[in-house]
């Protein structure tokens, strides 16, 4: 079965050892002997919602915040760009879902 | 891990070196051509320079920190004749130091090719005189300075490359060893985490100082350490990256804040803040590229730095050895030829991190010992200077701040 990894007991996410879903998903680490089904297919490295969030939730990873959500996030769903902000870096908003790049650059 | 010893080099100034380098340095990018082509060829010889005809105090600092760098024997400083950052000063203080040094304008000496034989004559002169005072002296964990810097990170530094660092960093400190770990832009989120590592009172407050101008600055130029590879990686947030980041530090505490071109000042765990302090120049980004970070750990003295890579890099550097270490086992697979240790096994369950940490501190003793890391043996030598304002610690009036 494809793994994914909670840092600490209190995440609300687990980040996948490597890419999978959809489909269930062992959870290694705070919880282990855990699963969670993925309702889509996640990369290797990011996030899957192990704690239904709704919108202006916390998102919790390592322990700590590392952002809030932007809409309600259920179990399974991909953490990411369009459902995640930064508190504190604005111009992560308006960059590609998928690659990441910048959108706010003029290049014409 | 058990003690361990390997021959290094003893300077005058009394510090060990696990090189025996001759350093170029330029004095502007006029001179660079020149500079590079006085190096080519000469495998004991690395370069190092500053771009701008304007001079510039942090930049002047961080030349000379790694003119008389542990790893640096000998020096030539090469400048056109035409700016106002002087070759002869900077040689002038690697002198002093006991390193064998020389400089010359070019201006002076006819143009390219006889700038060229002007600086291949003296780097034979100083390649003499460099071995015939040179000291080898037993090195041990207790001599080394280590330096950890991630870029190109992915959803694996923060699980496996850089907790193997910090993992490390706590074995080499329990040793008596110096570990320097950068930067505050990447604690963006961290403040309590931070405060709750330091070693007394006055350190919080430093660390409080530091993360507080960290978040002004980034406020201010609008940009936060992550970049588009990180996102594309798995990273949503700079406070995620930054938690990551942060385990590279190990879990050992923190002694104290040291900016740009400041020497480690003793044993234990040490903050590098490389961000600019206000100045009525507001210089460019605090951490343009990977480069100029590793070459800010460089300049505090370190003899070795990590440089953790979940997506992969083909960097090297000049004066101390990088080791590239990658959480990402496809990236390992795929970047074999640059990558020097696989801390993804720890996500496969091949190895508990105590183990991979183990395997790393070995990995960087036989670098110590002369073993060539994967960039060193590529012939990667990339440098980065730039302008940039710091308030400490003060040169010398008369130069621009």
């Amino acid at each position: 079965m494809k793994r994914c990894f909670q840092v600490h007991a209190d995440d609300n996410v687990a980040t996948l050892l490597e890419d999978a879903g959809p489909g269930d998903a062992a959870v290694l680490g705070a919880a282990p002997d855990t699963r969670v089904a993925l309702l889509e297919t996640i990369a290797l490295g990011h996030k899957v919602c192990l704690r239904a969030a709704s919108k202006g939730d916390l998102i919790v990873k390592y322990g700590v915040p590392i952002g809030v959500a932007t809409q309600d996030v259920a179990v399974g769903a991909w953490v990411h760009l369009q459902n995640c902000s930064s508190r504190v870096d604005e111009r992560s908003n308006h960059l590609d879902v998928r690659t990441g790049v910048a959108k706010d650059t003029a290049y014409a | 891990m058990p003690e361990r010893s390997w021959t290094g080099y003893l300077r005058e100034d009394g510090r060990k070196g696990i090189r025996n380098l001759i350093l170029v340095l330029y004095t502007v990018e006029c001179a660079s051509f020149v500079a590079h082509a006085v190096a080519e060829g000469e495998a004991d010889v690395h370069v190092i320079g500053f771009p701008g005809c304007y001079d510039n105090a942090y930049a002047i600092r961080l030349m000379l920190a790694l003119a008389t760098h542990p790893n640096v024997g000998a020096c030539l400083a090469i400048g056109l004749g035409c700016e106002y950052t002087q070759p002869a000063r900077l040689a002038e203080v690697a002198e002093r130091s006991g390193r064998p040094s020389d400089w010359f304008f070019i201006q002076e000496h006819g143009g390219t090719r006889s700038g060229i034989a002007k600086g291949k004559a003296a780097l034979e002169s100083l390649r003499a005189q460099l071995a015939a005072k040179t000291i080898q002296v037993p090195m041990s964990w207790q001599d080394l300075v280590v330096g950890a810097e991630c870029g190109g990170s992915d959803g694996t530094s923060g699980l496996a490359g850089n907790p193997v660092v910090g993992r490390f960093y706590d074995m080499l400190i329990d040793q008596g060893g110096s570990a320097v770990f950068e930067e505050t832009v990447e604690m963006i989120g961290l403040k309590d985490v931070m405060r709750s590592r330091a070693a007394n009172p006055e350190v919080a407050l430093q660390l409080d100082r530091s993360y507080e101008k960290a978040e002004r600055y980034c406020k201010s130029v609008r940009q936060y350490s992550v970049s588009p590879g990180n996102f594309a990686g798995g990273l949503t947030t700079i406070e995620e990256k930054s938690m990551g980041a942060f385990a590279k530090s190990g879990s050992r505490p923190i002694q104290g804040v040291i900016e740009v071109s400041q020497q480690v000042p003793h044993p234990g765990l040490w903050l590098l803040d490389s961000v600019p302090d206000e100045h009525f120049m507001q210089f460019g980004y605090t951490n343009p590229n990977d480069t100029e970070g590793i070459m800010d750990l460089i300049s505090t003295g370190a003899h070795l730095v990590m440089f953790v890579t979940g997506r992969g890099s083909v960097i090297g550097s000049p004066v101390a050895p990088l080791i590239k270490v990658t959480g990402n086992a496809r990236t390992f697979e795929r970047m074999r030829e640059d990558m020097d240790f696989n801390a993804g096994s720890i996500l496969s369950g091949e190895r508990t991190l105590d183990e991979a940490a183990l395997e790393l501190m070995q990995l960087a003793g036989d670098v110590a010992s002369g073993m060539m890391s994967k960039p060193e043996a590529l012939g990667h030598r990339e440098y980065f200077l730039m302008y940039k304002h710091q308030d400490t610690p003060q040169l010398e009036a008369g130069c621009r701040a």
